[in-house]
């Protein structure tokens, strides 16, 4: 994000007049209404703002942003968001991927983006499948996925997107959900962020992969299921009733039980969103089907940003050289011919 | 080529051919320092007024086992007192620094030519890794026989020479190249001065280094003026080159390109955006556009060759000029983003610096064969201008024009080159800038009229569309790969949509044929007997072979095409012109598929891909046998 002067918004400025095009209860419409309930908090200009998307259903999304969008090719966002962003540094650039879009054919712009550490907020919508080209199984899937191309199940183990970008070198990987209320605060904070903010977001792919997610999801499972975790506060779940604890033995994570709030006695541990170790682990936390998952900012621990460094590059090494092209191509090794062409 | 080209006068052409050229290659071990040995050689040259053209000829392998055939590096040097445009086909004197370096060098060697060789290396251990039979030494054995041969231990003479700095054996011995290049030197009366200054500058943190090979450098010069070698080692003097007068210098491909994309730029009033991946031969690109950020120039080593491109096509949406560069096998994964580029009908220049395929092929070695791939090589009916230089300082034209018609036709621009444009060196006739038509670039700013609305795909004369850059108010808009609406640029689906978009996109690529120039002919008449039609690095075997021939009193036409697509609205009449057509090419046909299905001509082909450039001897015989 860049310091801009702030501007009045409504929700509605950020909308366009364009059709919208996923299946009728796709998560995507959730996240999409919090994204622009999101934009007028931050104070930004639609015309400095740039949506860039790969292919997937949730790359539709540029589409409904009333801002500048790019709906690019499959996997490569991060790539072009690069060259936007690199030409020309004030633009606001979000990135729209999924999971496949960005952990299997885009995989290596993913890990690239995130390490060195563009300022963007990346915006992945996992689904666990692959929903525009009807369904085949992704790599997020879960082990024994029936999907038309897994027939009887897939066998190969998914990967975790958080571990994924923390393992690239993010500096800012956050969890949320679809229709959970909290969206709009972990977008606020991966806007806040300077650099590459790496956001998952489960998103219910109703024709696909329906309540894939439901186990943690659903209303009456969220407090055991869901673990909201801020910064400087203690890690508590089911009410507060229950909590993580560091089990300093075999340096884990374990749930522990809080009674009458005295999470202190019962060893809960205190969020900090800057230490990288405490992040891998509570990204790791995933005992079951049924949660809980860790949501909210996880790891947020910014370090200068690539564009600002290749500008500073560059401004150092032009300082104090014109570029005056007639003499660039005048240097080296030259020589002077005057006679004019002899005659034979 | 330094100097235009120019039909013969009759007097020249019945002038008995005086030896106005000579060609030299220096040849040994990739650890020898050779392409360093004929780069210096080739500025003393240049410095001395001849015009001149080389060809360096390296292994692919950065350290290949010492000694081996497969570990020669090479560096040929064709220069003279008139105009050059090969590296020249028959090298006159060899300089062979080991066993393998003679045995893959001498069968090229003009019959009664010279050969140097280094004695203190043919020792039983380097002949038996070179391959020779056990015993048999051909320094010895008379199977040299068709040529002059002097031998005499460089190795031993380069020790001698650097005693006194108390260098250890190996670097002494690394000294050798200086030795023998002083003797080149000496051979062909050139300064020592620029190479001793070159020496002091390369070396100035080891000031003993210097010494020693300054030393070696005069040892060798000595060696040549005292030593009584006698017989064919002797001085020749080659009068330097009628040329324009002005200013010049010496050029690579990868320069003049570089050089060619910085000026493109400005004369579009436009920022820079190189996106690249490491691959020879184009890294060169990358490596001198990354040292001129003062010319607004940022520069991008992307992960992969994808990123290369889609990071370009990315900063000229934001109003950059965005470039990209590769060979073959990065040009075919950039395929897919080229077709974005088409779709969203953004600028972008992309410079193939072609080696020989197909996969990985001979990523050293040159060829013309990305010809189809650059015409034809997209998913669906994606069309896009290509370019061709035909030489180092050619290039540097060919990428301004590829820069003009990038921004003013809103569309990526495919500019060929090959690995013997981007690594060989001409003189240059440095070009006065302010010669050159700027043609600057308008973003769209203004809002649509009351009532209106916004359309990023309306068309201007030349059917491109408004650049809006990101940043602009009032001016939003979505662009993408998806076909578009026409002038809205929604997505649409519909079928005449489609087709009226496609049409579109094809008539505006064709029309650029409205805004080049007609093609030229290089030499001979505009109708004829027969014309040899060329395009990319083929130009100097080409126009030699042709000029010789005409000489001869054949009825011979040169035609080379730099436009390849779209071609220049009057090549097909001007071909049909001529009663035969032959079209060399570095591939197995492709301009000559090309020709055929435009013009419907009958062009006929004549193929090499050896590695190796053309040899004009090769073209003078196929001009003889089309017209006996
Ligand atoms: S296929 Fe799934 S993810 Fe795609 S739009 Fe439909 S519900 Fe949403």
């Amino acid at each position: 994000m860049n310091e801009m002067t702030t501007i009045k918004t409504s929700p509605k400025d950020w909308e366009t007049d364009q059709e919208v095009r996923w299946c009728p209860g796709c998560g995507d419409y959730a996240i999409l209404k919090a994204v622009q309930r999101t934009m007028p908090e931050l104070g930004v200009r639609p015309e400095n703002t740039v949506f860039i998307s790969g292919i997937g259903c949730s790359s539709r999304f540029p589409y409904y942003m009333e801002t500048y969008g790019f709906h690019t090719i499959h996997g490569r966002a991060p790539a072009v968001a690069t060259g936007v962003k690199l030409a020309n540094p004030e633009l606001d650039v979000w990135i729209i991927t999924g999971d496949g879009d960005a952990l299997s054919i885009g995989g290596n712009h993913t890990m690239h983006i995130l390490r060195r550490n563009l300022d963007c907020q990346i915006l992945l919508f996992n689904n666990e499948i692959y929903g525009l080209t009807k369904g085949q199984y992704s790599p997020t899937s879960r082990v024994g996925t029936r999907s038309p191309s897994t027939p009887f199940g897939s066998v190969d183990r998914p990967a975790t997107p958080c571990s994924f970008a923390l393992g690239s070198g993010a500096r800012f990987v956050a969890r949320g959900i679809d229709t959970h209320k909290s969206l709009p605060s972990v977008l606020k904070a991966a806007h806040a962020h300077k650099g590459a903010s790496f956001v998952e977001i489960y998103q219910n792919c109703i024709v696909y992969n329906d309540d894939v997610f439901a186990p943690f999801t659903e209303k009456k499972a969220a407090p055991e299921g869901q673990i909201w975790v801020e910064h400087g506060s203690p890690v508590l779940f089911a009410g507060g009733t229950k909590g993580l604890a560091l089990d300093h033995q075999n340096l884990r994570l374990h749930v522990v039980d809080v009674a009458d709030g005295d999470w202190q006695a019962a060893g809960v541990i205190v969020h900090d969103e800057t230490n990288r170790g405490l992040a891998q682990m509570l990204i790791d936390y995933a005992p079951g089907e049924g949660g809980p998952v860790v949501l909210g900012v996880i790891y947020n621990s910014p370090r200068p940003t690539f564009d600002s460094a290749v500008i500073e590059q560059n401004e150092a090494a032009a300082k104090g050289k014109k570029p005056d092209l007639q003499s660039l191509i005048s240097k080296g090794q030259t020589w002077q011919v005057t006679k004019e062409p002899h005659a034979l | 080529m330094a100097s235009a080209a120019r039909e013969l006068t009759p007097r020249e052409a019945s002038a008995h051919p005086a030896p106005e050229a000579v060609v030299v290659r220096f040849a040994g071990d990739s650890g020898d320092g050779m392409q360093l040995t004929g780069g210096q050689f080739t500025l003393s040259t240049a410095l001395a007024g001849n015009d001149l053209s080389t060809f360096p000829d390296f292994p692919a392998e950065i350290r290949a086992p010492q000694g081996t055939t497969f570990g020669v590096s090479a560096f040929q040097i064709n220069f003279g007192s008139t105009a050059i445009e090969t590296a020249g086909d028959e090298p006159d004197v060899l300089i062979a620094m080991n066993p393998a370096a003679l045995k893959t060098n001498s069968p090229s060697l003009k019959a009664g030519g010279l050969i140097i060789a280094d004695e203190g290396e043919f020792t039983a251990r380097n002949l038996a890794k070179a391959g020779y039979p056990d015993g048999v030494n051909p320094l010895h054995d008379g199977s040299l026989a068709k040529w002059q041969v002097i031998s005499f231990n460089i190795s031993q003479l380069t020790m001698d020479a650097v005693k006194p700095f108390g260098l250890g054996n190996k670097e002494a011995l690394r000294c050798k190249n200086m030795w023998t290049l002083g003797l080149a030197l000496w051979m062909f009366d050139r300064p020592r001065e620029p190479i001793v200054d070159w020496l002091k500058g390369k070396f100035s943190k080891a000031p003993v280094l210097a010494d020693a090979n300054i030393a070696a450098l005069n040892a060798g010069h000595a060696y040549g003026e005292t030593a009584e070698i006698g017989g064919p080692m002797k001085q020749h003097h080659i009068d330097p080159a009628p040329a324009e007068p002005g200013l010049y210098r010496t050029v690579t491909g990868a320069e003049s390109i570089s050089f060619g994309l910085v000026a493109g730029a400005q004369l579009a009033g436009l920022p820079m955006f190189f996106g690249g991946y490491p691959i020879t031969p184009a890294s060169a690109i990358l490596h001198h556009l990354s040292r001129l950020k003062e010319f607004g120039v940022t520069t991008f080593q992307a992960e992969d060759e994808i990123a290369a491109i889609a990071s370009a096509i990315g900063a000229s949406y934001a109003g950059s000029l965005g470039v990209t560069s590769s060979s073959g096998p990065g040009v075919a994964l950039k395929g897919e983003a080229m077709g974005l580029a088409i779709m969203t009908e953004l600028p972008l220049v992309i410079v193939n610096s072609q080696r020989g395929g197909p996969s990985t092929g001979l990523p050293t070695k040159t060829e013309q064969s990305d010809l189809y791939q650059a015409v034809y090589g997209r998913n669906g009916d994606a069309p896009m201008p290509v370019i061709a230089a035909r030489s180092p300082a050619d290039a540097f034209e060919c990428a301004i024009e590829a820069c003009r018609i990038a921004t003013q036709f809103m569309t990526p621009v495919m500019l060929l080159t090959d690995g013997y444009i981007a690594n060989a060196a001409e003189p240059w006739k440095v070009p006065d800038m302010s010669g050159y038509e700027p043609f600057p670039v308008s973003f769209k700013t203004d809002l649509p009229a009351e009532g209106e609305v916004l359309k990023p795909y309306a068309r201007d004369e030349k059917l491109a569309r408004p650049w809006i850059k990101p940043g602009t108010p009032g001016l939003l808009h979505r662009i993408g790969g998806i076909e578009k609406q026409v002038d809205t640029g929604h997505i649409d689906y519909a079928p005449a949509n489609h087709q009226r978009m496609t049409d579109i996109r094809k008539d505006k690529v064709d029309g650029i044929a409205n805004h080049i120039p007609d093609q030229e002919i290089e030499l001979g008449n505009a109708t004829g007997k027969l014309v040899i039609v060329g395009w990319g690095s083929t130009f100097g075997p080409i126009h030699q072979a042709v000029r010789r021939a005409r000489r001869k009193g054949l009825d011979v036409s040169h035609v080379h095409i730099r436009h390849i697509w779209p071609m220049p609205k009057n090549l097909g009449d001007l071909l049909r012109g001529f009663d035969k057509i032959i079209v060399p090419e570095m591939n197995t046909g492709q301009l000559k598929t090309v020709l055929r299905d435009q013009f419907l001509v009958d062009a006929k082909p004549l193929n090499k891909v050896s590695g190796q450039p053309f040899r004009i001897a090769e073209i003078e015989a196929a001009i003889e046998a089309a017209l006996a």
